[in-house]
């Protein structure tokens, strides 16, 4: 039987495991055989890292010792909505030194909020002699001077350093200033995608248009809202093979002349698909776009401050579309609209234009997504912010669309109740996880009690993210997920009453787990303690503002609690106010 | 208190449980009593005057304090990013202190008025405030025939320093165009489509 696993040449094996390239599927490949182990571990070129904390840079290194693309996630989820206190963690420094000294040959990087200095981008742009692709989403610590780096340091005719990727997602970027566009050099063609949509402060204009105009392969633009109206015209006009465009602000005074440039140019843009932008839409300007709208399947209006009717006739003529992001703006009427236009629609997402003021400030209830769930036969992915909800709707949403993937619901008034019946909304959601039999991702809000997670418990049985706010009664809630969610790998918890029970009868649950979130419920420090010293393949981190828990009853709940899986051991570099305990029961301190 | 007292509203109050089941009995709770960051709203100490301290009142509750003007805000509550907040607030902010203030005069009054054009929605509610404001009556308008029924007629004077009849082009189009007011007497106003 040896000699059968054996009895092709490694260089056969390598070109097959090459076919390969999926995650799980290599992993899987890995445990066949030593021999299987041992060529998979030298061919493995693309390594992703969920959680920066789980393993250490030099284990990643010793068992891959030739990596070319890699992605780190760094912050939990909740760090989005400033649930994690600054300074918490997430530095990239340790993983680019590394790096640099044994990835010569790395090509991409992609960082997922992770805190990423100037120095750091500048190690980047030194290091890696075919580097390539840069992404940093949700990212900081960084500023306009790191960029610099990556400009000047793009192009090599030594070793044909060719950046093509600079993709700046989200992410909090110190602006010092607009020049750091001047340091691509004038010989640099390859940039294939470009998004500084984040960046406040004006680039300079004449820089970007020369360097547009340079780049025959770019296909994606996406430009921050300090890039006037009256310059996309020209921009378009040097990229007319662009695929996804996001503009700056789409506000000018109207005038005709400059209408039809931007109708023209917008005309000549063949393959652009994804339109994104629209900060300080004037309506009167969204008819340039109407040439192009069938042909787009990503339009991104969150920024949109216009009203429904003009919201309507842009989207009305869109029939490709599939995904959409709006503002509530679009009013049920809007949405309407979309389910019957947009028959190929997969994902819709509906911002709150107005998040925490008191009263609807639109016509949007749960009814326009009760339109879309049965207008729209291929949708899979929700994200809908409104203001009341009923079972009856969600439960009909269920029944249309059975094939929903992500489901995030947030009602904005914490405990808001069906408002029909006033009772808890626990059947609508109970609705959702029993007929959407592939759903992965859930987030609940509204009225509910512990019966919702015996739902979740019971038929979600594909879930791998579950975010809870605000809700059940007791412990119950919390072991039933904990018990009944095989597949879950990431559960994110605020304010809702879930103790140490649930918490310690699933504690082995935990290390099947990436993480889990708990703030402001009901765990006691010395259930942290105990969990601590039991799992040593488990951080606990206990984040508290407050000062030592020790300082308080041990009883006394603790604020935030953060619990993720890891090989690599307490981490190094906690600030003061993460407390973590490990095996020999000693509270560390960082 | 004395008026609930008398209207019963206990009889038409909303709450959790089932008609006819006795408050005392154990209602589901949201919010935990000893959490520092308990939401004020769900925080039973605040009741007051109230003696049902259990969350069953917790929509009465809720009712009272959306009258009530500024709420406490909870952190990260609503889950929107930061950069979306920023924006919107942003756009408000502008749009409240900017305003787009414009001169308002009648023929025959002997001062102007000044109005915020960004208050109102659409030219119904302009017209109303106009209507309201120097007393008058604009009558029907019809795009054939301007305004019809009326002595006076609102006109605008447009970036290009022409005086146009309000409500001929769309809405958003006016607001970027106007440059201020003027309600003519409908002798003068021969000829801008007023039939007097």
């Amino acid at each position: 039987m040896q000699r059968m696993a054996c009895s092709f040449p490694d260089e056969v094996l390598e070109h097959v495991f090459s076919f390969v390239q999926c995650d799980n599927d290599r992993n899987a490949i890995s445990t066949v055989c030593k021999s299987w182990y041992k060529i998979e571990r030298w061919s493995r070129r693309r390594v992703f890292v969920g959680n920066c904390y789980a393993i250490s840079p030099d284990m990643v290194i010793r068992r891959f010792p030739d990596v070319r693309s890699i992605e780190l996630k760094g912050k939990p989820h909740f760090a989005d909505f400033n649930l994690v206190p600054d300074g918490w963690g997430g530095y990239v420094a340790p993983w680019i030194s590394a790096m640099a000294a044994a990835y010569p040959w790395l090509e991409e990087i992609r960082l997922k909020r992770m805190v990423i200095t100037d120095e750091n981008l500048e190690l980047i742009s030194k290091s890696f002699k075919n580097f390539k692709v840069l992404v940093l989403s949700s990212c900081e610590g960084f500023s306009t001077d790191g960029l610099a780096a990556i400009a000047a340091n793009c192009r090599s005719y030594l070793h044909c350093r060719n950046l093509r990727e600079l993709d700046l997602r989200e992410s909090e970027v110190e602006d010092l200033s607009g020049h750091w566009l001047k340091h691509f050099p004038d010989d640099y063609t390859s940039l294939v995608s470009l998004n500084i949509a984040c960046l406040g402060c004006e680039v300079s204009f004449s820089a970007l248009e020369r360097l547009v105009g340079r780049c025959p392969n770019l296909r994606t633009l996406r430009l921050n809202r300090a890039v006037p109206l009256d310059k996309l015209a020209n921009l378009l006009r040097r990229a007319p093979q662009l695929v996804e465009l996001g503009t700056g602000a789409y506000s000018s005074e109207l005038r005709p002349d400059v209408f039809s440039n931007l109708s023209g140019a917008f005309s000549g843009c063949k393959e652009l698909k994804s339109l994104s932008g629209f900060w300080d839409v004037v309506p009167g300007y969204l008819p340039a776009v109407y040439p192009i709208c069938c042909r787009l399947t990503t339009l991104n209006l969150s920024y949109a401050t216009i009203q429904s009717p003009d919201l309507i006739k842009l989207v009305g003529q869109c029939q490709n579309l599939q995904r959409l992001w709006v503002l509530d703006y679009i009013e049920d009427a809007g949405l309407d609209a979309v389910a019957a236009s947009c028959k190929d629609l997969r994902e819709l997402r509906v911002f709150p234009s107005d998040p925490y003021g008191p009263e609807p400030n639109v016509p949007l209830t749960e009814q326009g997504l009760v339109s879309i769930s049965e207008g729209c036969s291929k949708l899979q992915s929700v994200l809908y912010f409104c203001r009341q909800m009923s079972n009856a709707a969600l439960m009909t949403i269920a029944r249309n669309r059975p094939n929903m993937t992500r489901f995030r619901l947030c009602i904005i008034e914490p405990g808001t109740p069906d408002y029909l019946t006033l009772q808890p909304l626990d059947v609508g959601f109970g609705a959702i996880v029993e007929h959407c039999k592939d759903l992965q991702r859930l987030s609940l809000s509204g009225l509910l009690t512990d019966l919702v997670f015996e739902y979740i418990g019971t038929y979600a049985k594909k879930l791998e993210m579950l975010s809870v706010a605000f809700a059940g009664e007791s412990d119950l809630g919390l072991h039933h997920v904990l018990s009944g969610c095989e597949k879950l790998r990431k559960l994110e918890i605020r304010d809702c009453p879930f103790g140490d029970k649930a918490l310690l009868a699933n504690a082995a649950k935990l290390e099947t787990m990436r993480s889990l979130w708990m703030s402001s419920c009901s765990v006691t420090f010395g259930a942290c303690k105990l969990l601590g010293q039991k799992m040593p393949r488990l951080n606990v981190e206990v984040i508290d503002e407050r000062g030592t828990p020790d300082s308080r009853p041990e009883s006394c709940p603790i604020d935030k609690l953060y619990i993720y899986r890891t090989v690599a051991g307490s981490r190094f570099d906690m600030p003061g106010f993460v407390w973590t305990i490990d095996e020999d029961s000693a509270m560390r301190l960082s | 208190m004395a008026f609930d007292k008398e209207l019963n509203l206990e009889a038409t109050e909303l709450r959790l449980g089932l008609p006819g089941t006795k408050e005392s009995e154990k209602q589901p709770t949201i919010a935990i009593k000893s959490n520092k960051r308990a939401l004020p709203n769900f925080n039973e100490e605040s009741c007051g005057s109230k003696e049902n301290s259990n969350a069953s009142h917790l929509i009465q509750k809720r009712d009272q304090e959306i009258a009530s003007p500024a709420k406490a805000q909870v952190v990260g509550w609503p889950p929107v990013r930061s950069y979306r907040k920023n924006c919107l607030q942003l756009k408000k902010m502008e749009a409240e202190a900017a305003g787009m203030y414009v001169k308002v005069s009648m023929d025959g009054a002997p001062y102007l008025r000044k109005i915020d054009l960004k208050v109102y929605k659409g030219y119904p509610e302009l017209l109303k405030a106009l209507e309201e404001m120097f007393k008058f009556s604009a009558g029907e308008y019809s795009e054939r025939e301007g305004y019809n029924g009326s002595e006076f007629v609102p006109t605008y004077e447009d970036k290009d320093g022409d005086w146009m009849l309000v409500g001929d082009v769309p809405w958003d189009m006016f607001l970027c165009s106007c440059k201020r007011l003027r309600i003519m007497k409908g002798s003068e106003a021969k000829g801008l489509g007023c039939a007097v």
